[in-house]
């Protein structure tokens, strides 16, 4: 063996067992990845209320809504580690705060919210106010309030109890301008070296805690969580296994999975979502709001209290009717809200045929297989359909001609046109066998007295109608690829860089090994190595914007990052309706 | 004798009695002749805007005749009442330089910060309110108001960068509540006492504030700045606070609305979004009178207009692109209708500042506002033949009643004409081909 080959071997031989070895440190098989940079999150209206919730109990009444955060890479969850805080936003945290404090001192709650009665209600009672702060504080803040913190609410609370000659009022005001505190309304995480692991930087204890619960309760952490990070029972496997199993068990899971789907899901639209009067008068507010309960009960069920896998989300035929939902599902209605289970045969099957998609996915007066295709391919399989170019021709759309009956014919136009079908190929087979459901999302076969044709594909399986369709999902690679991609970017706080595949592409395989089944995926990214990692913060921001380009591009949403493999990565994520024409 | 100032006046009245007494150093009303403060400063000039989607019929719309006694084609025969009180310029451009035109995106993003943006996640700066607000803003209780008659809180054109929208106030209700709710400060209440409560909360938020500033130092550059706006929000709390401790000085013409206790229905039907619209061009108005604030905006639609006509299948953006021309009339009818509506809108917003009397004028001659669309022609995305509107005299600086030809040049100068108008000190406003020096000239006195 010559000396060169010697040392070829030697090196790879060397590379070989420090991937072990690192392997070895990652846990079973999670490939070696350096973490996400530390977040500074803005609390959203959810987490705010669910935190406040898990403080005083749910009799504090809170009606209140702050502004809304952009959609980022797929999820409003990413906008928040980017949003920033307008004085109108300030001015609207400052109204919840004053609200809920003055619910919390009232007389009918002050005797079960605050720990202590002090010795007048018309004096200071430093030692009362510091019970109630210490333990409130800490639960806001998210950590215990240091020694000079404390003094100093606890001397603010008795100045202000002092001047307006009453106990609780000083409470009050001091919890107000705690619930409007920049490190209560902002999720800041911070670092620490990793012990385990020289060189490597990974969220202290705290922050970890807090990463964990906004991602599986969409809440602040308890006492039990607190409880564990301050005692430095989460720094080990062992405490940090004993934590996640026991924030999966909790009730508060459901809370936490709800907020992530209705996110997923894009179920924001809901807020703004109307119907043509005219056109679909039985389509009102409740139906609406009925519509996005009626999904998210189907989904927690499914997932979570069931177990059961999520690729059958979109075949199942279980559900939950209300009174408002059942005309529109031509079924009796039954008085609130009911386990429902569509016959066997029926075209009502899987999330797809659900009013919350096939008519928050539609015009106000019409059904849209674009809009429904598109929703499908960006929400469940995490690919960009590119919006149409600007100087689009539509004169070829512009038929009036009254012989057009169904939707497949008027939205031909798109196929046989060039410019258009690039994208249309992309959402309207797909989008077209939902034509079984009208713009309201009620099942019909004809469509102005000509029968539909639902047939269609999903990159490259084909299908006869809608069940088919759900099928084809069901089965397609992307979804639980998607899922995973999208819940460990909820998780952390943003999208994934494409040098995070391999770590994806292990989500996703244990996901699979578990028979798809949430509560595992939950489990395997908390216990991550990824998960409790960071990098060095950098300047964040959301992916780059497509660039012009003759070719239409289906990729999977990863935004390019400046990482030295970000184009190979890129390069390998990508797939074009050229490739997927050929493996047809 | 030490010196008596308002505030220790007010302060050694943190007791909570009811005072009704002249305080130092506060003169009440306006001078004789009413088109001063009595301070000898000149009426608050405000700035606003409005926004409408998806532009218009260029044939039907554009006037034949410039200058004064201009015509009014048919799809804007409904500003006759408002027509001496605006100005319309025709024939401006946004530029998109070497981005692409994101349709309905980059023309209003132009419109309100001089800059094509890059991507659809992109704002490429301020918008126009919020550096006029950073001038005149910061002495009314808000720095400025936003509003939508959508009903979609989503639909804003204010942005303070690309990640922090000036979020609008969409639910009528709510708007009222924050601006006639138990908050707010009557400059016209026969008494006035000062809330004790508000003392306290004001010295309790400094220490909020100090906890800011030791976060500072912890974070990394970019959410420094998110931190440093945040510390600004607090300040602008705290002046709030500040500003409930003493006695507005009278306005006569601010008058308590009538309460709001119930939301119009939501829904985008044309009908919904014009109700919606007149409650917040209302509860607006009246803001402005009560100098609750010197800066707003309004958004009649947003630029991807979802409105419906009922009974008509397609949104309005929809309808832009699918409908066909109509060979004998020569435009696409439906398209035309919701381009008529938002036209009645804009009426009925400039005429509503005009019913509230301000000095010797009314408010709309201290005012000047901003009315922006996102295409010329929306059928076809076109980023040419851009209308732009404005109304009010600005403080007596300039001129209205006249249709001006932007003769294909950026739209950028009606916002850079704006900012002069607000005393904003630049040299120029906006990037590569929307950058622009030239004011709009035919409009100033």
């Amino acid at each position: 063996m010559n000396s060169s080959l010697r040392k070829a071997l030697l090196g790879s031989a060397t590379a070989a067992l420090t991937t072990l070895l690192l392997a070895g440190c990652a846990g079973k098989n999670e490939p070696e990845n350096p973490g996400t940079p530390p977040r500074v999150r803005v609390i959203t209206t959810e987490q705010y209320l669910n935190t406040i919730e898990n403080v005083f109990g749910s009799s504090v009444n809170m009606d209140m809504k702050f502004p809304p955060l952009r959609r980022v890479d797929g999820l409003l969850a990413n906008g928040a580690a980017l949003a920033g805080v307008t004085s109108g936003k300030i001015e609207t945290f400052q109204r919840a705060a004053s609200s809920i404090a003055g619910q919390v001192v009232s007389p009918e709650r002050r005797s079960y919210l605050i720990p202590c009665t002090p010795a007048s209600e018309t004096k200071p009672d430093a030692e009362c106010a510091k019970q109630f702060f210490s333990q409130t504080g800490r639960l806001l803040h998210r950590r215990a309030l240091t020694d000079e913190e404390l003094s100093s609410y606890v001397t603010a609370a008795n100045q202000a109890a002092d001047r307006l000659q009453d106990f609780y009022a000083g409470i009050e005001l001091v919890l107000e301008s705690m619930l409007i505190s920049p490190e209560v309304l902002f999720i800041i995480e911070t670092t620490e070296g990793d012990v385990d692991d020289q060189g490597r930087r990974r969220l202290d204890a705290l922050s970890l805690a807090s990463r964990l619960s906004f991602f599986l309760w969409n809440a602040g952490p308890d006492d039990m969580v607190l409880k564990a990070a301050e005692s430095g029972e989460l720094n080990t496997e062992r405490g940090l296994k004993r934590v996640v199993e026991s924030m999966i068990a909790s009730p508060r899971l459901e809370d936490g999975m709800r907020a992530f789907f209705d996110d997923m899901l894009g179920f924001d639209d809901f807020d703004s979502l109307s119907k043509d009067p005219l056109v679909y008068p039985f389509f009102t507010g409740a139906t609406a709001t009925d519509a996005r309960e009626q999904t998210l009960r189907t989904i927690i069920d499914h997932l979570i209290v069931d177990q059961k896998d999520y690729r059958d989300l979109f075949v199942t035929r279980e559900t939950f009717m209300s009174p408002a939902l059942a005309p529109l599902y031509q079924i009796p209605a039954s008085r609130g809200w009911t386990e429902y289970e569509f016959p066997e045969g029926s075209p009502r099957q899987g999330l797809l045929t659900q009013i919350s998609f096939v008519a928050l996915r539609s015009h106000p007066g019409r059904s849209s297989p674009t809009l429904r295709g598109k929703a499908l391919r960006e929400h469940l399989l995490c690919q960009i359909v590119p919006p149409p170019p600007p100087n689009v021709d539509f004169g070829k759309l512009e038929n009036p001609d009254a012989h057009y009956k169904t939707q497949r014919e008027r939205v031909a136009v798109h196929l046989e046109d060039p410019a258009c079908a690039g994208c249309h190929k992309i959402t309207d087979p797909m989008g077209l066998a939902l034509e079984s459901f009208d713009g309201a999302g009620r099942f019909r076969t004809t469509e102005n007295g000509a029968t539909i044709d639902t047939s269609g594909d999903l990159d490259g399986v084909p299908f006869d109608d809608v069940i088919g369709l759900g099928q084809a999902l069901r089965d397609n690679p992307s979804l639980p690829s998607c899922l995973v991609d999208r819940l460990y970017s909820y998780g952390s706080g943003g999208a994934a860089k494409p040098t995070d595949r391999p770590l994806m592409k292990y989500f996703t395989a244990e996901f699979a090994e578990s028979g798809y089944k949430l509560p595992d995926l939950l489990r395997t990214i908390a216990l991550s190595e990824a998960f409790q990692h960071v990098t060095p913060a950098k300047k964040s921001g959301p992916s780059k914007a497509h660039e012009p380009t003759e070719e239409i591009v289906i990729d999977e949403q990863l935004p390019a990052t400046t990482t030295v493999d970000a184009a190979g990565a890129a390069q390998e994520t990508k797939q074009t309706v050229a490739s997927i024409a050929k493996a047809r | 004798m030490s010196k008596l100032t308002r505030r220790t006046v007010l302060r050694g009245l943190v007791g909570g009695a009811a005072v009704n007494v002249a305080l130092p150093l506060l003169n009440c009303f306006l001078n004789t002749n009413g088109t001063a403060l009595a301070s000898g400063a000149p009426m608050p000039v405000r700035f606003g805007t409005w926004g409408w989607g998806l532009g218009m019929n260029k044939d039907i719309f554009v006037p034949k005749k410039y200058g004064p006694d201009f015509d009014l084609p048919e799809e804007i025969v409904s500003l006759a009442p408002i027509k001496q009180h605006m100005n319309l310029i025709t024939n401006t451009q946004a530029f998109r330089d070497n981005y692409q035109n994101l349709c309905h995106y980059t023309g209003w993003v132009i419109a309100r910060t001089g800059a094509a943006p890059k991507d659809r996640n992109d704002i490429p700066g301020e918008t126009i309110d919020v550096t006029i607000a950073n001038q005149i803003g910061g002495a009314t209780r808000f720095k400025s108001l936003t509003a939508t008659a959508t009903g979609d809180v989503r639909n804003t054109y204010s942005y303070e960068n690309s990640n922090t929208p000036n979020a609008p106030e969409w639910s009528p209700l709510q708007f009222y509540t924050r601006l006639f709710g138990p908050d707010f400060p009557d400059p016209n209440a026969p008494t006035f006492k000062p809330n004790p409560r508000i003392m306290v909360r004001e010295s309790v938020l400094s220490g909020v504030m100090d906890q800011t500033k030791k976060l500072m130092q912890a974070v990394p550059a970019d959410d420094r700045a998110r931190l440093d706006q945040y510390f600004t929000g607090l300040r602008h709390l705290e002046q709030q606070f500040q500003q409930r401790l003493e006695k507005p000085e009278p306005i006569a013409a601010c008058v308590r609305p009538g309460e709001i206790t119930v939301d119009p229905a939501m829904g985008q039907e044309q009908e919904a979004i014009a109700l919606r619209h007149r409650m917040m061009t209302d509860l607006l108005v009246m803001a402005l009178a009560c100098d609750q604030t010197r800066v707003f905006n309004m958004a009649y639609t947003n630029a991807n207009s979802s409105t419906i006509k009922p009974g008509y299948e397609k949104p309005h953006h929809t309808t832009t692109h699918e409908e066909p021309v109509d060979m004998k009339l020569g435009y696409q009818p439906v398209a035309s209708w919701f381009t008529r509506r938002a036209m009645e809108s804009w009426a009925y917003f400039v005429e509503a500042f005009t019913k509230v009397k301000e000095g010797d004028g009314t408010l709309l001659d201290n005012v000047f506002i901003y009315g922006t669309t996102d295409h010329g022609y929306a059928r076809v995305h076109s980023l040419d033949h851009i209308p732009i509107f404005t109304a009010g005299r600005a403080g007596g600086k300039v001129k209205t009643g006249l249709h001006i030809d932007g003769k294909g040049t950026a739209g950028t100068r009606m916002g850079y004409t704006a900012l002069r108008l607000f005393g904003v000190d630049k040299p120029s406003w906006g990037v590569n081909s929307n950058n622009t020096s030239q004011e709009v000239g035919e409009i100033l006195v």
